[in-house]
């Protein structure tokens, strides 16, 4: 079994939407296009995307931390969207995962984005066909490409590689060691939709410091108590001459 | 959720047509067993299974307006294995199909016995096609509602009292009509039908009071928390990623005050239940015009009811589209 998916780390994602604007651009002439956009340069535009890069604010200020977050189409693993569809146009493919809509077949009827507690896709207000993200099927299999080149747009177009595309279920998958190794998690896991596509959450490197490793506890000098024992905030040794 | 009023027709006029079929069959079945006099068949089940077909045939094409290829819509039979959708698209048509041929039947008199019960109880052609209806009528109540019940995290949504709300608020608006209706065709009807629609509506004041106080207690299970995985109790949104809207800020969110929603819930809650049972009180034995305003007045109720129905939901996916910037 096969389950692609997308790994996206939260540490390094810098909110720069180059991954936003390169799957409209593959996509909206790839075969899922055209995806769209009304008004583009009217006071209310809108349009289809596959993926969108939103901010949140974590904390009060001034200890706020600012995190980017990709989010697509999560590729669940029993996906909710899929058995509600009333013709077979939305479906999950057994050889790798991915969940994709038959366009020919969508009648537009809008259930199965109803189904989708992520909000992962959006009616093409154009063609009325429900479209989402296809982890770019188009393009991963496409063996005119070189092997560098066989990977979601949005994974190729992100500048600090904070996008991992691989197969979860393949243990030794770079995605999976980085699910395994660095706390990879799913979103709202209370649903049971086994989302593919995991998050890394942010990570800060901390030391534990003990503060007799600051101050020697055994410091002969202290011991003895043979010389009055400066205060901490005395200049020391170091700082009173030259070696 | 926006509501649609594709689907918001669509549900209040089957639910009525629902409702006035199986009001016919059970005047029906009470006067097969000699409890009610026979009425005038011809006028009375022949008319009023047809006057069942138009509003169902009203609220199909209402439904085609809710699709972005409504001449696709043939395609939505194919998984009735899985989805509740494409049940009810089977049954609805499958249901009028029946109620136009016991229409028929008993629009032509159509009456032999095909075999007789033990107690000499003669069955004819439309005793079967009721029977079939009637299991077809709950059929669809129960497609319709699951629809909505069978998705889970839509908890507003998610309960066998939706189903519940369905079959009786169809089945009160439908025995109301059917009242009204008979004070034309079958007066000897009126009062049997009455009473039956007093009691239905007192039923669904029941259920949808029940669903309305669950719904007021809800306690939401995805959080902002949940939703970006992150651990911490104060996480604010500041981009939901684009400016303008997007099908999920036009599909998911209703957009009116909340005082809109409070006005709506209290308009429904008296236009369904106490109006028209005071009306259908003081016409017991005859009036056409009250009983015509009384389905006049709770149809338009259940129009209110479904739109709050809908606006009510709230779905998970609004988290992430909480700010623009
Ligand atoms: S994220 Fe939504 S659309 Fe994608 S597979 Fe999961 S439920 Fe379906
Ligand atoms: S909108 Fe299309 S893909 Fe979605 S449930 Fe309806 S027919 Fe299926």
């Amino acid at each position: 079994m096969t389950q692609l998916a997308l790994v996206i780390d939260l540490n390094v994602c810098v909110g720069c939407q180059a991954c936003v604007t390169s799957c409209k651009e593959w996509n909206t002439s790839g075969s899922a296009g055209p995806m769209v956009d009304q008004n583009p340069y009217g006071t209310d535009p809108t349009g289809t995307f596959f993926n969108r890069v939103q901010t949140f604010e974590v904390g009060e200020f001034p200890n706020t931390e600012t995190v980017h977050f990709p989010k697509s189409c999560l590729h669940c693993e029993d996906p909710p969207c899929v058995p509600v569809c009333p013709t077979g146009a939305s479906y999950k493919r057994k050889e790798d995962g991915i969940v994709l809509v038959n366009y020919d077949k969508c009648i537009g009827c809008k259930y199965c984005s109803w189904a989708c507690p992520y909000g992962a896709r959006e009616l093409d207000e154009q063609q009325q066909v429900m479209k989402k993200c296809t982890l770019c099927v188009d393009r991963i299999y496409d063996m005119t490409m070189t092997e560098d080149d066989r990977k979601p747009s949005c994974v190729k177009a992100c500048p600090t590689s904070a996008r991992l595309f691989g197969d979860i279920h393949d243990p030794e998958s770079a995605v999976s060691l980085a699910i395994r190794e660095s706390g990879g998690y799913p979103l709202m896991p209370e649903w049971g939709t086994h989302p593919a596509n995991h998050y890394l959450p942010r990570r800060k490197t901390r030391i534990k410091i003990h503060e007799d490793e600051l101050e020697r506890a055994d410091n002969p000098l202290k011991v003895d108590r043979q010389l009055p024992k400066p205060a901490m905030n005395e200049p020391t040794l170091d700082d009173v001459t030259t070696w | 959720m926006h509501p649609a009023f594709s689907v918001i027709f669509l549900t209040t006029l089957i639910g009525a047509a629902q409702g006035l079929f199986l009001a016919l069959f059970t005047a029906q079945s009470y006067a097969a067993f000699k409890l009610l006099p026979q009425p005038d068949a011809h006028a009375f089940y022949g008319q009023g299974s047809f006057l069942a077909l138009v509003l169902l045939v009203a609220g199909l094409v209402a439904s085609f307006f809710h699709l972005g290829h409504p001449e696709r819509a043939w395609r939505s039979a194919a998984m009735w294995r899985t989805s509740w959708l494409s049940r009810e698209v089977i049954v609805l048509p499958a249901f009028m199909g029946l109620v136009f041929l016991y229409g028929l039947a008993h629009w032509l008199d159509w009456h032999p016995v095909l075999m007789t019960l033990p107690g000499g109880l003669p069955v004819d052609p439309t005793a079967i096609l009721g029977v079939a209806g009637t299991l077809l009528a709950f059929a669809l109540f129960i497609c319709t509602a699951m629809i909505y019940a069978c998705l889970k995290f839509l908890s507003e949504w998610h309960s066998p009292l939706t189903v519940v709300n369905y079959i009786l608020l169809g089945g009160a608006s439908g025995f109301t009509l059917a009242a009204a209706f008979a004070s034309v065709t079958a007066p000897e009807l009126v009062s049997f039908l009455a009473g039956w629609a007093t009691i239905i509506t007192l039923l669904g004041l029941v259920s949808r009071s029940a669903s309305l106080y669950r719904n007021a207690r809800l306690k939401p299970k995805s959080t902002l928390q949940t939703a970006i995985g992150i651990k911490h109790p104060r996480i604010v949104q500041k981009t939901q990623g684009f400016m303008g809207g997007s099908f999920n800020t036009r599909e998911f969110f209703h957009g009116q005050p909340v005082a809109m929603l409070r006005g709506v819930k209290w308009f429904f809650i008296v236009a369904v239940f106490p109006v028209p049972l005071v009306l259908l009180l003081s016409a017991m034995h005859g009036g056409t015009a009250v009983l015509a305003v009384a389905f006049v007045v709770q149809y338009l109720g259940l129009l209110a009811e479904r739109w709050f129905f809908f606006a009510q939901a709230n779905h998970p996916q609004n988290l992430y589209y909480q700010s623009i910037a």
